[in-house]
């Protein structure tokens, strides 16, 4: 009993601890992301719409990690909350979420999607319902420092095989002026979604290169991928620190912001944080494609991107549908492009000078757009995360140095394989 | 062992003869066990159950309603040319590894240091209740904010931890802790003992000043050295508690979760039995799969605890 009662006040103060907070009453309930500027944005706007039409709406943040998110999405959804009208949606999900979401076409007035991309909307388009609305576009882009690059009399690097050669030079030279922290290439290397992105652009830019083909085919255990993976093992403890193995997107910023990295891969939403008044490298930074595979190979970036969408047990769809459409104007992309960085989804606004003034890699990002590469979600459909985190873990072991290259695609292959069946 | 015999007495009167008052008293239990059991059953036997019934299905978590059954096929299934199912999913057996390995090393380091900060807390100085609360401190903090926190010091390039080592001269170069898969999972178990020994501390305390002072006294008179009172008169003495705090951190560390996916996420090499049915049940929507490795991890845990309390009590029988 002396054990119990010296034990009750620790096990009462872990169970107050434990209780979620009341949360207060609104109208309406968004869940936007929080990677870089985007909760502040997703804020304002919305505060905005609030004065404009008199209605409360709560903005709530999610979990960083793609994966965590999505996780944290299919359990409110499964268990038909009303807590949640507008979540935010990777534009590889619609498949999977589609029977939780509204068609968005119902509410909308017809010419919603006037002006988009027709991929993003075929992409947010499951059985004919438009389930969610496009609202950036991502690829993945090669960030550098401009100045390291000159003050070396380097070139921007065309090829991965040049990148690495480059990032070690630098590495070592800047180490040698007295930069201890000094790194190469910083890329996202956590077993997550993160990774599956750069994996595959490796992979793809090689000629032939790819996982699973648009016919469903996989295709991984190829020349390509060996080649492509045995360049990136090598980056591991060489040019990029062992840490990366379990970065994110904002771990890696971090240490490009402040100084620490030559090269970064991350998407087009660091640019306007790497360009703000408080980072270390401000006027600093270039971005370019990501390199090719070989001579022979070509730029390849894994396209993203998030749409917004509305929950089909929300209480108040029509209210909802009209703060979708609000933050989705034009008007709105545009002003995120400008402050956040996060590119349109509405093609002409890449012409738009004042755009093109403010983001001068914008003519580029056009054709990098047209080359990117899709994450085979909309074939491999609901096993699409399975695929996705077969792929990830292997090449996680991969670059962990668990597992040779040889091991690591022929055991993806067939796990892959059983994770197909006979189809998809 | 007073208690025991008065147990026995009990019985030996209940079996004797049964007095009215007798089976209006055993009615009154019953009377009042009956709410809990309920409760237990809402809360436990029901889940359990349904766990169990989702295990012979395929259900998916965007309908769980829509599942079909299909017998043991989850477990272990032959189609012809292969097999499939859990238990021949080498990730699913990694994940025992895993578990196994950081339960092993994480409650073996717990319980001898709590045992040692216990014996510390014993001694009387000044500010001792002070110290006595303040070190309950990790206990108190929920699992996923110290969790975070650490994960913040273990940083590779900004962690306090790499700082001080590479500051005091231990190491040339940062460690990457949550990443480098030869130390993420002592970087677990690190952020599991700091949290957990206060706990296992609290336990031994309670026991320890429970001790009859008698045995000490006369072992004083006698002039035995203290190394040997520690080893003949408190260990044994303390073992039935030391049994007690085992079985809870036992418990606690086969089926955990938490902390591993702070820290390390889905990585392969620290995931464990828990990570591995969540990551079934949630991200790949396999309710069925999912409940099969819940199921596993249930029986695995089951065994282990009764394996263990068998044994527990053997050996204190055998030292009685």
């Amino acid at each position: 009993m002396k054990q119990l009662k010296t034990l009750l006040p620790a096990a009462l103060l872990t169970l107050f601890a434990g209780l979620p907070s009341v949360s207060s009453a609104a109208d309406l309930t968004i869940s936007c992301g929080a990677v870089g500027a985007e909760l502040q944005l997703c804020k304002e706007a919305v505060e905005a719409w609030s004065k404009q039409t008199g209605n409360n709406v709560e903005v709530v943040s999610t979990p960083n990690s793609a994966t965590e998110r999505l996780s944290f999405y299919q359990q409110i959804l499964s268990a038909q909350s009303t807590d949640i009208d507008i979540i935010q949606i990777d534009m590889v999900w619609p498949g999977m979420l589609a029977k939780h979401l509204m068609d968005l076409r119902e509410v909308l007035p017809a010419n919603a999607t006037q002006g988009y991309f027709q991929a993003q909307v075929d992409n947010a388009t499951v059985n004919g319902r438009l389930v969610t609305m496009p609202w950036f576009t991502d690829s993945g882009l090669l960030y550098y420092r401009k100045d390291l690059l000159e003050k070396y009399n380097k070139q921007v690097p065309q090829t991965w095989e040049e990148m690495t050669a480059t990032a070690r030079d630098v590495q070592q030279a800047e180490r040698n002026a007295g930069n201890p922290d000094a790194w190469g290439y910083i890329f996202q290397g956590r077993a997550y979604e993160g990774l599956t992105c750069n994996a595959l652009e490796w992979i793809s830019s090689q000629p032939e290169g790819g996982l699973v083909n648009p016919r469903g085919d996989i295709v991984v255990n190829s020349q390509a991928s060996r080649a492509a993976l045995t360049l990136a093992k090598s980056w591991v403890g060489d040019i990029s620190p062992r840490g990366v193995l379990n970065y994110t997107e904002e771990e890696g910023r971090g240490v490009f912001q402040s100084g620490n990295a030559l090269f970064m891969r991350n998407w087009p939403y660091v640019w306007a944080l790497v360009q703000s008044q408080n980072s270390a490298v401000k006027d600093k930074v270039g971005v370019a494609p990501l390199p090719r595979g070989g001579e022979t190979g070509n730029h390849a970036s894994t396209l993203g991107g998030w749409g917004l969408a509305v929950s089909r047990y929300s209480a108040h769809p029509k209210l909802a549908a009209d703060l979708v459409s609000y933050l989705t104007s034009a008007q709105q992309q545009k002003h995120r492009a400008l402050i956040g960085a996060y590119n349109p989804v509405i093609e002409s606004l890449y012409q738009d000078p004042e755009l093109l003034a403010a983001m001068p890699y914008y003519g580029q990002l056009h054709s990098i757009l047209n080359d990117g590469v899709m994450r085979p979600a909309s074939i491999t459909a609901d096993r699409y995360p399975r695929v996705s985190n077969a792929f990830f873990d292997r090449v996680h072991g991969v670059l962990a140095g668990e597992l040779p290259v040889d091991q690591a695609l022929a055991e993806l292959e067939s796990e892959l394989t059983r994770i197909k069946r006979r189809n998809w | 062992m007073s208690v025991s015999t008065t147990h026995a007495s009990c019985d030996e009167l209940l079996l004797i003869r049964e007095t009215p008052i007798q089976r209006r008293r055993v009615r009154a239990a019953w009377l009042f066990l009956t709410p809990m059991l309920l409760c237990l059953a809402l809360v436990a036997a029901w889940p359990l159950l349904r766990t169990f019934w989702f295990s012979l299905t395929d259900a998916n978590l965007a309908d769980t309603s829509g599942g079909s059954f299909v017998g043991l096929s989850n477990y272990l299934f032959h189609d012809g040319s292969s097999w499939s199912g859990i238990l021949v999913d080498p990730q699913w057996w990694n994940a025992v590894r895993n578990t196994l390995h950081f339960t092993v090393v994480s409650v073996g380091l717990e319980i001898v240091l709590g045992l040692l900060v216990a014996l510390l807390l014993n001694i009387k100085f000044t500010g001792r209740s002070l110290v006595r609360a303040l070190i309950l401190i990790p206990w108190a903090i929920p699992t996923i904010v110290s969790a975070k926190i650490w994960s913040w010091m273990l940083n590779d390039q900004f962690g306090i931890i790499n700082h001080l080592m590479l500051s005091l001269g231990l190491i040339d170069a940062p460690l990457a802790w949550t990443a480098d898969a030869d130390l993420s999972m002592w970087a677990v178990i690190i952020v599991d003992v700091w949290k957990t020994v206060p706990f296992v501390t609290l336990l031994m305390l309670a026991a320890l000043q429970m001790l009859p002072s008698d045995c000490y006294e006369a072992a004083r008179v006698d002039g035995i050295h203290p190394l040997k009172v520690f080893w003949r008169v408190t260990l044994p003495l303390l073992m039935p508690a030391l049994l007690v705090a085992a079985i809870f951190r036992i418990l606690d560390s086969l089926r955990v979760f938490d902390v591993i996916y702070v820290l390390t996420s889905n990585s392969s090499s620290t995931m464990s039995m828990s990570v591995y049915a969540r990551q079934h049940l949630v991200e790949f929507q396999d309710v069925g799969y999912g409940s099969a490795a819940s199921t596993l991890l249930f029986l695995v845990v089951a065994v282990i605890a009764m394996l263990y309390l068998y044994l527990g009590r053997r050996q204190l029988e055998v030292r009685s």
